[in-house]
This record gives C-alpha cells, structure tokens and sequence, in this order.
C-alpha cells in the first residue's frame, strides 16, 4: 500500500509554518534535521508534564516508570537495526559523540604506530575529525577512498588501499552533502577479510536505509535521532557486545559505575558502561516514538516513495538553465546538491528563502569532498517522504525566479 | 521577484557583482591580507597600497565569494581610494555599526553614502559576516593580521 502522504503529512505540525515573510513554507533541509511527528512531541510533552524523574536509581513509581520507557526505547532501537542485545546499544547525545566515543575509546586503546584507518572522501567532519585527533595521539595514519564524479565509491581503489595495516574503515552510509547510498554490505565484507573493524556512519542514512547490523556483520553504527523525527540531543551507538566489552569507559561518572572507593572504581556493564551521567531521558523516550511512527509506516513504502522523488526531482533540475547536480550516483537518496553558473550557493540560499524555500547552502561540513569538485559551497535541497512532487514544482520554479534576479 | 524598500539585493549590489571594481591583483602594495569566511568557505585577499603620509593610493580585492561579499569589497574599494588610514579606520567602525543595527540610515547622520544600502542586511542575520569580509580583510591588512576570519 501506497504512502498517503497527505495524511503524513498532518502528523507533522512544523509542516504548516509559515516561511520567510510570511509565505507557505516547503522545508526541504531534512539533511540537517527533520520535523517530528506530534506522537514524538507529545510523548516528550506527556514526559515533562507527567513522568519527570530520573532513571536507574530511584525506587519511586515515577523513576520506576521512566526507567522502563527509556529501556524499552533502547530495545526499540535495538529491534530497529536487528541487532543482537540490548547491551550493544549505547545512548548518545548525537552521531557526533558516538563516533568521539570510538575513536577515544576503541581508537585510543587499540591503534598503534603505523597502523591505518580508511575513510572515504564523502565523509562529513565528524567522520574526519575524531580520527585526527586520535592519529595525533597514537601515531597511525589516515588514508583516504577516493571517489568518482558522480559521487560513487570507487571500489577497485578501496580493495587497493586495504591491507594487514588496515585497523578501522569508517564510511558514510549515505552522504549527507551528495546523497550517494553507498555500497557497504560488500565493503564490509572486503574489510573483515583483512581483519579492520568497520564502523558504519547513518547519521544520515538511518532515515534513508533499512540497517540490520547482523546481516551487514558491522562493527560499529552510528546515528542521530533528530535526523530520523526525533528530538534533538539524542543519538546512538551501535557496537558488538565482544568489541564493547574490550573497550574502556569514555566518560567517568555516575550510572557508568558499579561501585566507587578513592582507590578503585568497578565500572558497570554494557551498555551502562559508556553511558555516564543522566542521559536525555525525555529525547530518548522520545525517540523510541519517533522509530515506532516510522515502522508505522512501513519501509517499503518509504523506500519507494523516496526513489519516485528523486526520479522527479533530477528530472526537473536537469532542465533547468546553468545547473550543475552535485552526486548522481546511480543509487542515491532524495539530496540534490548543485550549483549554479555564476551564482553563489548563500545568494541562492537567502533568494529562495524569500519564496518560503528553506534549503541548506555551503558546504555541509564536507568541505574535502567539495573541493574535490572544486567548489567551496553547493545548494542543497534534501528530502523526506512528507514532501512531495507538487513542492518541487514550486521549488524549482522559485529556483527559475533567483536566477533571473542575476541576470 | 517583487522589490522590498528593505531589499538586499538592490540593482547597485548586484551590478557591483556583476562587474567588481579594482577586482584584480595590485603590481605593488604596501599592507595586505587574506580573509576567510569558514561558514561558506568563501575567501579573498585585499591589497593596498599606502602612501608615506598615510593615504590610501590604492586598494584592489580579489577571491571568490557570494553577491553580498562581492559588492560588499568592490563598494569598499571605491569609498576608500584616496582616504586616509585614519578615515578609512573610521568608514570601517561606521559600517560595522551599521551591519549590526547600531545606527540607521534613517535617523542616524554618518559617513556612509552608498555603503547605506547594506542596511538590507538586517533582515537577513546570518548574511552578515558575507558583507563584513572585505571589510574584515582590509582592516587586517592595516593592522598587519596575515589571515582573517569572520568569527
């Protein structure tokens, strides 16, 4: 069954915001962060106004039942990607902090001189600089899969460039600046063979891609519930519960501890382990709704929904004069990056504002792989299954208006 | 698109984008600086060439930028040429007030002339630091900064 998607589209009030002067908003930067559905906003809501507490330790009815929505909200995610136990998901506070977690932790404790991790050029800057930081300190080296025009991984060079000193390949599963889906299930397998771990990035493919962590065999998973109708603040880390259990704590504090003298602490067990200090109780629950509204929906349909969109939205950018798409990969997710001759990403971004459009300009923290297409900014409309083919008639026509501003 | 009074790109700045002045590189200079806007990436040098008793001879920009930073440098270069450090420290401050709602053109006397047009910037904040970056530049070239970058 088809989505109805004016039906979707009543679940979430941002939707009937209204834009820059006033005008009907389409809201087309849901690469950066997606509206939420009001189940979302009103079980954060029912949270604050009725079970405020805090979780694990107290013995009150109300920190009893706020432990249980914030556990059953990790056995939701846990269901979500298929993976194994409820131990191997660990709350984070964003994809951005799990991959900081790793990289302090797997990273620290593991990497030696010499040894190598492999990222792709697509990769956002939280993908880069976590591992940065950690090769300043342990002395290994970053090596970089290249990529092709249209945005694709080029998978001949990634086999190339892995070997014995290959420890961790850490790759986008779909970029948030090009909108490639990337071909990770072989890619993993290719990384297994040489003994690296392979930690998958979904910050933005997790509302874009099914994930089963155990049919892929990935190492590690990381994404951000408010790219997937969720509150902000709230992100998650996936990881096998063998490589887990060999990794030290990240944060010290309390929840992560077992029990505590001045000379020794015993840490608690996964995943209460690398989960230090009261998390965001009320996004998290929050965010088990947010993967309940979105099974509701089904992801086929999503899916397919998704493809009729970007089908129509390139077909209708290509016709239009003096545009240049940025990531035509043959599998891709509805993100149209582009540029236009001779007009600068932000003039485009601030025109198209005043039509009621809101996109994304600039370099969506990739700035290594807009160089690599010689560019410093792009404009970027991303989509989601609430927007639809009429707003991206409105879209480009609004697009056609900023371009004859310039001539 | 219908023209708003508080229009930013008004028919100057976009000429002024279309067709920057003193966008080259000067033969001879006496202070410069390279400027950097890292929310977009974009950036560009500023040259001036100083003359002994603190007049501004000449002052060139060039780089790559968007339609606001673009008019924002070649506007810039045309009010400086022939001013001294002094004034053009002043026309600096006074611009930056205005960029930042400080003074308005409406009730307020200054010093500005054309450079009034950039008050459409109010409207859009996160804008700001496109206008203020040959500006920026050019402050930093007198006060001997290498790089600049709009914070």
């Amino acid at each position: 069954m088809a989505l109805n998607i004016e039906c979707v589209r009543k679940d979430f009030p941002n939707l009937s915001a209204r834009g820059r002067d006033d005008k009907p908003l389409i809201y087309f930067d849901n690469a950066a962060t997606t509206f939420k559905p009001c189940q979302v906003i009103s079980q954060t809501h029912n949270h604050y106004c009725h079970r405020t507490a805090n979780i694990h330790r107290g013995v009150h009815y109300l920190s009893e039942v706020a432990t249980a929505e914030y556990e059953s909200a990790r056995d939701k995610v846990r269901r979500f990607i298929n993976a194994k136990s409820l131990s191997e998901i660990i709350f984070t506070k964003g994809a951005t902090e799990s991959l900081n977690l790793l990289a302090q932790s797997y990273g620290r404790h593991f990497l030696k001189p010499g040894d190598e991790i492999l990222l792709s050029m697509m990769e956002h800057h939280a993908n880069i600089v976590p591992w940065q930081m950690i090769r300043d300190i342990t002395g290994c080296v970053i090596k970089v899969i290249p990529i092709n025009d249209k945005g694709e991984i080029i998978l001949e060079e990634y086999r190339r460039l892995l070997s014995d000193r290959t420890k961790i390949v850490s790759v986008v599963h779909v970029s948030n600046s090009l909108g490639s889906v990337n071909p990770v299930a072989g890619m993993i397998r290719d990384a297994h063979a040489f003994g690296a771990v392979f930690v998958l990035d979904s910050a933005q493919g997790i509302s874009h891609e099914p994930i089963d962590v155990q049919s892929l065999d990935v190492d590690f998973c990381v994404f951000s519930g408010h790219k997937l109708f969720g509150p902000t603040g709230v992100g998650v880390l996936y990881g096998k519960e063998d490589l887990l259990e060999l990794m030290p704590p990240y944060q010290g504090g309390g929840d992560m501890i077992l029990s505590v003298t001045f000379d020794k602490t015993i840490y608690n067990r996964l995943p209460h382990k690398f989960e230090a200090g009261t998390p965001n109780v009320a996004g998290v629950i929050g965010f088990g709704t947010a993967i309940d509204y979105v099974n509701s929906l089904g992801w086929s349909d999503i899916t397919e929904y998704k493809k009729e969109l970007v089908r129509y939205g390139t077909g209708l950018l290509q016709k239009v004069e003096g545009i240049r798409l940025i990531g035509t990969a043959a599998n891709k997710a509805p993100i149209f990056s582009f540029v236009l001759d001779g007009i600068h990403a932000h003039d485009v971004g601030t025109l198209i504002d005043r039509e009621g459009v809101a996109i994304r300009t600039g370099h969506h923290c990739t700035q290594p792989v807009m160089k690599f297409f010689g560019l410093a900014a792009t404009s970027r409309a991303s989509l989601t299954f609430y927007n639809t083919k009429e707003e991206l008639d409105i879209f480009v026509a609004a697009l056609r208006k900023v371009i004859g501003v310039f001539q | 698109m219908t023209v708003h009074n508080d229009e930013l790109y008004q028919q100057v700045i976009l000429e002024h984008n279309k067709r920057p002045k003193n966008f080259l590189k000067l033969d001879s200079w006496t202070h410069s600086a390279e400027g950097y806007n890292p929310l977009c990436g974009d950036h560009l040098n500023v040259y001036l060439r100083v003359s002994p008793q603190g007049v501004i001879e000449e002052v060139s920009f060039e780089g790559d930028g968007c339609a606001i930073s673009k008019a924002s440098g070649s506007m810039m270069t045309v009010a400086l040429k022939g001013k001294t450090v002094d004034q053009a420290r002043a026309l600096f401050n006074e611009f930056h007030r205005l960029l930042t709602k400080e003074l308005d053109p409406e009730k307020d006397q200054n010093i500005l002339g054309k450079l009034n047009v950039f008050s459409g910037i109010w409207k859009y904040p996160s804008r700001v630091k496109c206008a203020v970056l040959a500006w920026r530049t050019m402050k930093g070239a007198l006060d001997q900064e290498k790089t600049v970058a709009t914070e």
